[in-house]
């Protein structure tokens, strides 16, 4: 029966296996391969196993000051979205008290989601550019005399962005994860005479422990991948490691794009699994 | 449906819950002004390049207007210079309603395998959370050398199409954990002692009680699809998809077609969104018209 029960749960997964091996197990394969291959200047491969690739990674100045950039900008993202997503959900869940008008504006939340994420990129133009909507209002305000020139094409505008984009991974899964404390339990602690502070610390923090987690995945494994949000907002003015990444493939160079992704994935798996041990996820997400 | 006057029975109690409903805190309007600051984030950028791509011909990139007119628009699908937005248009749409399709199928079936632990589930979940959190660019780069040495030519239906996959599908499937995870299964065990066999109790009785669910998935698989960009870049061949040419339009065009182009698939997407939350709600409206107790 055990094993009747095992051909049959491989059957039902197999169309999710046809697409993990070919389209994710083997691709990453390759990389690792390549990152141990030379490169024949003009988009080919010598197999021919070296570690200069790795060393070139390693000993480069260059490597230290791109994790430098993206670890900044995923730090300062993470707190960021998780500052917001955390009152927000917070204030649906509990300040909302008519449940329809919370599904509501959660859904509010959630529809940007649903569009295109460069065109929500690009929509910072108007707003932050030299002649925007903020420099001119400022202005005009007289606040300021001349133009505020950090507001786009720099790292501010890049971490504006990321926010922009990714406090919804943390809304939904912290918002998840408080919808399903018991609201008994905080009545239970304001009768035993615990303060609003103390219902938070030990109540409200605890039990969304699952939820920050997870949205810290998303949140922080999207901002170490990406490279578009980068390029865009910072005008060409900073790097990150995919960015960098890019270029390298732009000039055809695979084996130290290969050797630079490689470890990457590994600084991100590394990272991804620290969270993991501390919320059991699939637990979290199948209760 | 007509509005039922109020007894005064009934207008009492409600009164009476008013006046006993305790007094908010000071930090419910803190939140509050927080949530709306950050709506008005969310969605105030948006809406002004929405106006701005109304702009006639003298238009910019930023404020103030200048005229009102849909020329923008005909420019983007008439100039060689912004490239091939209606391809693009079109093949974006056609692969975004394949995955569509093949991810609400495996994604379905992958919930139905993960209901119960079997051999091997634990290494497939952590494939699926890794394919989830690899770059898309590494991605999409392993999955071009993939092709380029079995010697096989990259396109949108077949290399790209396993890359949207190898996001999608995850996606699709942790959704399906959620839905999964409400569904009743004494429902199903019901229909097996009526004597169903096992595909007419998942086609008669599964695949329906889950149907808002499932569209749900479809909606992420979808937009998700619709609008990949970094899985896409290395695995689309010679033909782009939509997110690639806007993605060549923001380094070469400072016109505002590249807001028209921004208003026109925000269109298509809120098209597709309102179709399946109007889908979701539907199908819960026949229900409860049908079994007004549940």
């Amino acid at each position: 029966m055990a094993a009747r029960a095992n051909t049959l749960a491989w059957f039902y997964i197999s169309p999710l296996v046809l697409v993990l091996v070919p389209f994710f197990v083997l691709p990453i394969l390759v990389v690792v391969i390549a990152s141990f291959m030379e490169s024949d200047g003009f988009g080919g491969m010598i197999p021919h196993l070296t570690l200069a690739n790795y060393a070139a990674v390693f000993g480069a100045e260059l490597t230290l000051r791109l994790y430098a950039s993206t670890m900044k900008f995923a730090l300062l993202t993470w707190i960021f979205t998780l500052g917001i997503g955390f009152w927000i959900a917070y204030f649906l869940v509990f300040h909302v008290r008519n449940q329809l008008l919370a599904i509501g504006l959660f859904l509010l939340c959630t529809i940007p989601f649903w569009t295109s994420n460069i065109i929500r990129m690009i929509s910072w133009i108007p707003l932050l550019g030299k002649n925007g909507l903020v420099n001119s209002s400022l202005m005009g305000v007289g606040l300021i005399h001349q133009p505020l020139e950090f507001l786009l094409f720099s790292d501010f505008a890049v971490v504006v962005a990321y926010v922009h984009q990714l406090t919804i991974f943390m809304i939904v899964p912290i918002f998840n994860a408080m919808a399903r404390i018991d609201k008994r339990t905080i009545e239970a602690a304001l009768d035993a005479g615990a303060s609003r502070y103390e219902i938070m610390r030990y109540i409200v923090v605890p039990l969304s422990k699952n939820g920050i987690a997870l949205g810290s995945i998303f949140v922080l494994s999207i901002v170490m991948g990406d490279f578009f949000v980068v390029k865009v907002m910072s005008g060409g003015g900073s790097a990150s490691i995919v960015s960098a990444l890019f270029e390298d493939i732009a000039v055809l160079q695979y084996p130290s794009a290969a050797a630079a992704a490689v470890v990457l994935l590994l600084a991100v798996v590394v990272m991804i699994s620290l969270i993991l041990r501390t919320v059991d996820v699939r637990k979290e997400i199948a209760r | 449906m007509r509005a039922r006057p109020i007894s005064p029975e009934q207008r009492a109690r409600l009164r009476r819950a008013a006046a006993g409903a305790p007094r908010r805190p000071w930090t419910f309007w803190v939140l509050a002004i927080l949530f709306g600051a950050y709506v008005l984030a969310l969605y105030g950028p948006m809406l002004c390049i929405y106006v701005l791509s109304l702009q006639d011909i003298r238009g910019g990139l930023v404020f103030p207007m200048k005229g009102l007119s849909l020329h923008w628009f005909v420019d983007l699908f008439t100039q060689v210079r912004t490239g091939d937005v209606k391809g693009g248009f079109q093949r974006s749409i056609s692969l975004a309603l394949l995955v569509t399709v093949l991810t609400v199928v495996g994604s379905f079936l992958a919930g139905l395998a993960f209901r119960q632990r079997f051999k091997g589930d634990g290494v497939v979940f952590y494939l699926m959370i890794g394919s989830l959190v690899a770059p898309g660019l590494v991605l999409g780069i392993g999955i071009g050398l993939l092709f380029q040495y079995l010697g096989l030519p990259p396109s949108w239906y077949t290399s790209a199409l396993g890359a949207h996959l190898s996001w999608t599908l995850p996606f699709g499937v942790l959704v399906m954990f959620a839905v999964m995870s409400r569904f009743d299964r004494s429902w199903e065990e019901a229909a097996r002692d009526l004597g169903a066999t096992r595909w007419q109790s998942i086609w008669l009785v599964v695949v329906p009680i889950l149907a808002p669910g499932l569209l749900a998935v479809a909606l992420f698989g979808f937009t998700l699809s619709y609008d990949e960009f970094a899985r896409t870049l290395q695995t689309s061949g010679s033909l782009n998809t939509l997110p690639l040419e806007i993605w060549s339009m923001t380094l070469n065009v400072t016109s505002p077609s590249l807001y028209a182009l921004g208003t026109v698939t925000t269109i298509a997407s809120f098209l597709i969104i309102g179709m399946c939350l109007g889908g979701i709600a539907l199908i819960q409206r026949r229900r409860a018209r049908h079994n007004p107790s549940v």
